[in-house]
């Protein structure tokens, strides 16, 4: 019958050996390089991953190959084949036994454990299981064996595991806990670690400056724990004297990123006591009257990310200013609007006195300026704060035409249209405080529509319930409908779906659109931001992507010190809000449903939203321009940029693809909105997704082998036009020539 | 017939809203008109297909866009399938149709794909079966494959919407023989074809070789022995011809109770230890008959106990486990929330989207089978025990389970051959009863239970967490789980071996058929407990399964200790099982919606450029090649699959022309009220909450 007598192999126990071609379960799959790799996992990435058209070329329909057992008793018509394969035979596998050399081509991204990109440094908030654990220290054992991979060999869990090694025998301090320039160790403490998923855990803990670092005393586990002191949103004592238990003292430690730590300490020499201190001391400077460990840190990088975002370069870019547009200093000393920045672009029939007699009308002064225009139809968007209509419906007539003359200029006779990014009562009561929308009887050539965004309480609530069913454990049997009563994915639908409807009117080229909220700068910042990812590919490059939150962001004063709470004891206060994050959930959800439309990848993601509270750079402290040039922030701190860009290789997505002009609209329905587990549950080690993704790891090898091809196929040109000038020699087998390039068509 | 669920809220008290709201215009209809005299589309007919009834004139509803409009066509019914031919064909002439399903195209529906079929009345939206009195000016089918089709009848002659209603719900929801099903039309139209091809690998464990062969494979051939004692099914019509047992049974013992009792082997593990399924013995009231089965089972258990046999564990899958009931129920809600009328139903299930899909139970069911098959596979890796899994007919969940664990221990399972392989041992010769589980020919819905699909989803799972560990994609699956309702394939269209080989053969001598036994009535949804197995086997059962707690305590470690390491993809693979896991296969359920495609996307954005990726390294080989033989020829090309893969949708390679432009679908329904918080959010953004501290 022509079965395959594969029989004679133990199947189950022994792995194909490598090279083995023989015995190669999926020799003949198209996605076969040939297990060229000594270790076996990678070999097995070989093993077919088939796209989703594999069936179509592989057999399952495919006539030339085995039938399924559905198509065995009897074919149709046309042989055996569902669908109609389009191409030639893909029999054809490519050339095995290079992959060995391809990987060594210093593509160092692909084996990365993932969470914290950094090498050496292990990024803030890393908890690294160590490796010797066994069940303990998953994600650290599971690396290891990936450490087969070439691709490993710079993580920083081999960083952990030497650094423990040495420590049985060096109890020098300096070399116990990594530090940054800059960076000062305060105190060391013997505590036991309460891991939720592991339970106690014997440990040292030292507290510097900037960061709490624990490491495991125990022998079977090298669990090390590197927080950031930026992350600590709030202490707790708990126990204590009243409490049973030798280790009874203890510390119970809230973090802005998704967890809490807590640690038992001994009664003796009031351990407990003198942590507490230190940790409130160095977590909550600004309440002890100490700078920020960004003032301190003295780190350097040969690249410069406060020269990322130059404002005239980027409205150069977007071909401004321009006939209807112009580009004012009028805010230079944020005289106009000191939340806003120094330089704006406003319409050029708007005269600087128009603009002031517009901010007496705006919330805070923030008055309509332009953030984006579409390279082709002209039309922009424009953000600004609410009107302060109030109560008696109050009017102004250079704000009235301030909008008419925005509406003109991109000569549409339609009308502009104003998206309120909040749901319409809440507009409605604003007018109680002195704000309001744009009337119809005022605004006539305007059109009004809210979005239905809820406000900054709403947010902070749905993203503790979020919290509450991943942390520490995930709820299991209704998983769902807990989700679901967080609420986080609808406010997420709603924040896209918003900014799908600005995208989409301006790309329609059939109006203007001027977008804000109650003072314009966290639902606006999310609207016009999440716009001008899907309608300017530019944003969704590395450096693109950081223009538009210098832009769109920092520089138009989303406050980042109150919402985020950067060095402040107060955790209870009612302007923290976690509306960056669910603008970085909106571009991740994006990035996962357009996986090839992105340059940056999700640890570029995680790492900007890991240092959003770390306080180690620059970039997202204070509210305002005005603050942080007061601060002189870009001459005494460093750009989070710099660290990126600096290392742009770790953040860069394999899959992506340049396509200029094309937007980008996500679908903003529950059916793909996903909660995003690598961000949220990266704590649980049960809860673990593959690092890296095992069809971005087998891209990876492709690229290498197509390069490492590339070159051959260079050397081989030398070589044949060195060769026609000599008379050709007896044809050398070409497996002699080249012994990695053996191929299986 | 939609749940009340999904329709949302609207309980039975209000007054019936119109359930049908048409969104073509007169105008639309007129220009449509015109086009459809001048082109004429011819109906394609498989061998042996007839032409059963049609009408002309009808109009199919097209989405686009979130709205509809209409193609003038012709409806036809066959003994294969319902068809539209519709004037848009042109627009499936371009490149897009490169990946086309040659049986189905995207209009066809074959007749035992059909589901339910509507009609609308005035508005109102009822289900139609049976002789109808009046006839509907709208016909909604819905598909087992879940394509939704909606066709207006207005505009054609009373008399075909009579004939072509008529008909369709007669070939479709009328019981059938099973004579009658296209099957054997096809095959003796296409005899030709039936040839075996020489290059099929796939083990269909029809002969005793095959057996023996897959006994090698995995070392059982030590214990276990493959018999011929039911060649020719003169033991039982239920088993296949040749099975496995243990050494030393006796073959007489299979004869005493048709197979009944039996430790049957599904397969060996590498470290000897291996998973047998037994059918429980018929259930008797007689005393003395209760104790000659006792003494029957007794004489077996002490043969599997003895030494060289592993300890074993009994694993009753007809109590404590997952009931057909509960497959059958979760399925129905499940299958509902993608059976999808318009854009207004789409967003408006939209919001409670997680709790509906938690109400129809279908991922809880899927986690269990998956946790279930997690848990037997420990206990034969990591205690070395043999594991019996017992059923009443041992064709149900048995099947299910045996293959999951399966293709979680053996990697050979995982590639295409092996999965069918497995899918022919396991469900095929294992007698899983596909006629009557797909309900194919009407006879009986309660015995509809979805036990296969579930298996399949259970493998999505799978694959979708360890891409690499499959040679075959979630494509295959999803064109796999298709194949159920095409009948043209007989492996999914008979209740067992026996069914088929009495029928094929017959067909094949060209006697006249025989309708064969009606399938037996198995009552798999009696609610009271097994008692049988439970007084027989208590004893025993109590002494070899853990307590519950010991056994999480097991479970947990292994399944911790799994995921601590990295995956080897040729060895034990293990899924995930929590919450966030556990994932709907969006490609199976979601291709059809056009809301749900998300254009120039999705996962085959990746894999398209992976598959790019490939052939530019083949031709880069291809280039190195000639090189080396040192001549210059010229380069053909290699043929760019997916050339145009930025335009690929979400929904490729299955719906491609849902969506034309790039315009973004916009959500239409509200905000769900936020309940508990409403008072925050009412609240100003920047207002500071003194009562909060």
């Amino acid at each position: 019958m022509g079965r395959p007598r594969q029989g004679s192999r133990d199947y189950a126990s022994q792995p194909p050996p490598p090279g083995a071609q023989s015995n190669f379960p999926y020799r003949d799959g198209p996605w076969h390089l040939g297990p060229a790799h000594p270790q076996r996992h990678i070999a097995n990435y070989n093993s077919q991953l088939p796209p989703c058209v594999g069936p179509f070329k592989m057999g399952f329909p495919a006539a030339s190959r085995a039938k399924s057992p559905a198509l065995r008793s009897c074919s149709p018509g046309r042989p055996g084949a569902l669908f109609l394969p389009p191409a030639p035979s893909r029999d054809a596998v490519p050339p095995t036994g290079t992959g060995r050399r391809a990987a060594g081509g210093g593509r160092g991204r692909a084996g990365r454990g993932g969470r914290t990109p950094e090498g050496a440094e292990p990024g803030p908030a890393a908890e690294q299981p160590g490796n010797g654990g066994g069940a303990r220290s998953p994600r650290v054992s599971r690396m290891a064996s990936a450490s087969t991979s070439k691709y490993n060999s710079h993580s920083l869990e081999n960083e952990s595991i030497k650094r423990t090694s040495r420590d049985g025998v060096n109890r020098d301090l300096t070399e116990a806990v990594p530090r940054l320039p800059g960076e000062t160790l305060i105190t060391d403490k013997e505590v036991i670690y309460i891991c939720p998923f592991n339970g106690p855990i014997k440990g040292r803990v030292y507290i510097t400056n900037y960061r709490l670092y624990l490491r495991s005393l125990e022998t079977d586990s090298s669990l090390i724990l590197d927080v950031p002191l930026g992350v600590i949103s709030r202490i707790e004592k708990m126990g204590g004297a009243t409490s049973r238990g030798e280790n009874s003292y203890g510390l119970d430690i809230t973090c802005k990123d998704m967890r809490n730590l807590r640690f038992a300490l001994k009664q003796e020499g009031h351990s407990r006591r003198d942590m507490f201190e230190i940790l409130t001391r160095y977590a909550f400077p600004l309440a002890h009257s100490l700078p920020l460990f960004a003032f301190l840190n003295e780190e350097k990088f040969n690249v410069d990310g406060w020269t990322v975002y130059n404002p005239v370069e980027e409205y150069r870019r977007q071909g401004l200013p321009n006939h209807h547009w112009r580009i004012t200093f009028i805010n230079k000393c944020y005289e106009l609007c000191d939340t806003y920045p120094a330089l704006l672009v406003v319409p050029y029939r708007a005269s600087d006195d128009d603009l002031r007699r517009v901010a007496t009308f705006r919330s805070r002064n923030r008055i309509p300026v332009l953030s984006w225009i579409h390279p082709e139809n002209k039309t922009v968007i424009v953000r600004c704060s609410q009107p302060l209509v109030g109560m008696s419906g109050k009017r102004n007539k250079d704000d009235e035409k301030y909008l008419d003359v925005i509406r003109e200029t991109n000569k549409q006779i339609s009308k502009l249209t104003i998206y309120d990014a909040r749901p319409s009562v809440n507009a409605v009561a604003n007018k109680a405080t002195g704000g309001g929308y744009e009337s119809d009887d005022a605004y006539h050539n305007a059109e009004l529509f809210f979005l239905d965004i809820h406000n900054i309480h709403v947010m902070r609530e749905s993203l503790k319930k979020v919290k509450d069913i991943v942390y520490p454990n995930v709820e299991e049997s209704h998983w769902l409908s807990s989700l679901e009563s967080t609420h986080w994915l609808e406010h997420i639908k709603l924040v896209l779906t918003g900014a799908i409807q600005v995208a989409d009117k301006v790309s329609s080229g059939k109006s203007s659109v001027l977008v804000h909220c109650s003072d314009g700068w966290d639902r606006t910042a999310q609207l016009t931001s999440l716009a001008m990812l899907m309608l300017d590919s530019f944003y969704r490059s590395i450096e693109g992507f950081e223009i538009l939150v210098q832009k769109e962001w920092i520089s138009f004063g989303h406050k980042f010190a109150s919402r985020i709470g950067h060095g402040d004891k107060n955790h209870t206060d009612a302007d923290r809000s976690p509306i960056f994050l669910q603008f970085i959930d909106c571009v991740w959800q994006m990035s996962k449903q357009f996986p090839t439309a992105f340059e940056f990848n999700e640890q570029f993601l995680i790492i900007i939203l890991d240092h959003l509270y770390s306080c180690r750079f620059g970039t997202f402290l204070f509210n305002c321009e005005s603050a942080r040039e007061r601060q002189k922030v870009t001459e005494r701190t460093v750009s989070l940029w710099s660290l990126i860009n600096s290392n742009k290789e770790k953040f860069k997505n394999p899959f992506y693809t340049k396509e200029i002009n094309r937007v980008l609209y996500p679908v903003a329905s529950m059916r793909h909105l996903e909660l995003w587990v690598n961000y949220y549950i990266r704590w649980n080690p049960r809860i673990k997704q593959q690092q890296p993704n095992p069809v971005e790891q087998r891209y990876m090898e492709l690229l290498a082998l197509r390069d490492e091809y590339i070159k051959r196929l260079e050397e081989l040109q030398l070589a044949n036009s060195a060769k026609l000038s000599d008379p050709p020699t007896s044809p050398s087998s070409p497996s002699q020539m080249m012994p990695h390039v053996q191929t299986h068509f | 017939m939609l749940g009340k669920g999904v329709v949302g809220g609207g309980g039975g008290t209000k007054a019936p809203k119109p359930s049908f709201v048409s969104y073509v215009r007169p105008e639309e209809i007129h220009t449509n008109e015109k086009e459809v005299t001048e082109k004429e589309v011819t109906l394609h007919l498989l061998p042996g297909e007839q032409l059963l009834c049609e009408a002309s004139t009808v109009l199919k509803y097209v989405q686009e866009d979130s709205c509809q409009h209409g193609v003038y066509g012709r409806l036809v019914c066959t003994d294969f399938k319902i068809a539209f031919l519709g004037d848009d064909e042109s627009a499936l002439d371009n490149d897009e149709t490169q990946f086309k399903n040659k049986v189905i195209g995207e209009n066809d529906i074959t007749l035992h794909c059909v589901d339910q079929i509507y009609g609308v009345f005035d508005e109102k939206k009822k289900t139609l079966f049976g002789q109808l009195k009046k006839y509907p000016e709208k016909l909604i089918i819905h598909c087992k494959d879940l394509r939704v089709f909606q066709f207006c009848l207005r505009y054609t002659k009373e008399e075909e919407v009579k004939r072509i209603v008529s008909g369709i719900i007669h070939h479709t929801q009328a019981p059938k023989l099973l004579k009658r099903l296209f099957l054997f039309s096809y095959a003796t139209a296409a005899q030709n074809n039936t040839v075996t091809d020489p290059k099929n690998h796939t083990v269909m464990f029809d002969t005793l070789k095959d057996w023996c062969w897959e006994l090698e494979r995995t070392k059982g051939n030590m214990k276990y022995k493959a018999v011929s004692v039911n060649e020719g099914y003169k033991v039982c019509e239920r088993l296949p011809a040749y099975f496995v047992v243990p050494t030393p049974l006796p073959e007489e013992n299979v004869q005493r109770f048709q197979g009944h009792g039996i430790p049957i082997w599904c397969w060996s593990c590498h470290n000897g230890s291996a998973l047998l399924k037994m059918s429980a013995l018929p259930k008797e009231q007689d005393d003395g008959i209760l104790q000659i089965q006792k003494s029957f089972l007794d004489g077996i258990y002490k043969t599997i106990h003895r030494p060289p046999y592993e300890i074993v564990k009994t694993e009753d899958l007809s109590s404590n486990f997952l009931s057909l009931q509960e497959i059958q129920t979760a399925y129905s809600k499940f299958k509902q929330l993608f059976l999808i009328d318009n854009s207004t139903e789409f967003w408006d299930t939209d919001i409670k989207w997680f709790s509906l899909l938690e109400s129809s139970s279908w991922l809880d069911i899927i986690r269990r089978c998956l946790k279930k098959a997690i848990e037997i596979t420990e206990c034969m890796e990591a205690q070395n025990m043999n594991v019996l899994l017992l059923e009443e007919n041992a064709s149900d969940l048995c099947c299910l389970i045996s293959s999951l664990v399966q293709l979680m221990m053996d990697p050979h399972c995982r590639t295409r051959i092996g999965f069918q392989s497995l899918i022919q041992k396991e469900w095929v010769m294992g007698g899983h009863c596909f006629l009557d589980r797909c309900n194919h020919l009407r006879q009986n819905d309660k015995e509809e239970v979805p036990v296969f699909l579930l298996f399949l989803d259970c493998v999505w799972q799978l694959v979708h967490q360890h891409p690499p560990a499959f040679e075959f994609t979630e494509t295959y699956l999803t064109v796999l789980s298709d194949s159920l309702y095409i009948p043209i394939f007989s492996t999914f269209f008979f209740n067992s071996p026996h069914q088929k080989d009495t029928n094929m053969h017959q067909r094949q001598l060209s006697l006249p058929l025989t309708q064969s036994k009606s399938s037996p009535k198995r009552g798999f949804f009696r609610e009271e407990t097994d008692h049988l197995i439970k007084n027989l086997l208590g004893k025993r059962i109590s002494k070899l399964i853990n307590s519950s707690d010991e056994l999480q305590d097991n479970f947990r470690e292994f399944y911790d200790s799994w995921h601590s390491k990295s995956t080897d993809y040729h060895g034990l693979l293990l899924p995930h099982i929590e919450g966030p896991e556990i994932k709907v296969w969006a490609q199976r359920y979601l291709r059809w919606i056009p809301e749900a495609q998300i254009l120039g996307g999705g996962q085959v954005a990746t894999l398209s450029k992976l598959l790019e990726m490939m052939e530019e390294v083949q031709s880069l080989q291809e280039k190195i090649d000639e090189r080396h033989h040192s001549q210059q020829a010229p380069q053909a090309e290699a043929p760019c699959l997916l050339r145009n893969s930025a335009r690929l949708s979400s929904l490729f390679p299955f719906a491609l022309l849902q969506r034309h432009s790039s315009k973004p679908v916009l959500p239409t329904s509200g905000w769900k009220a936020l309940g508990d918080e409403d008072d925050l959010a009412k609240r100003e953004d920047e207002f500071v909450d003194l009562g909060d501290v």
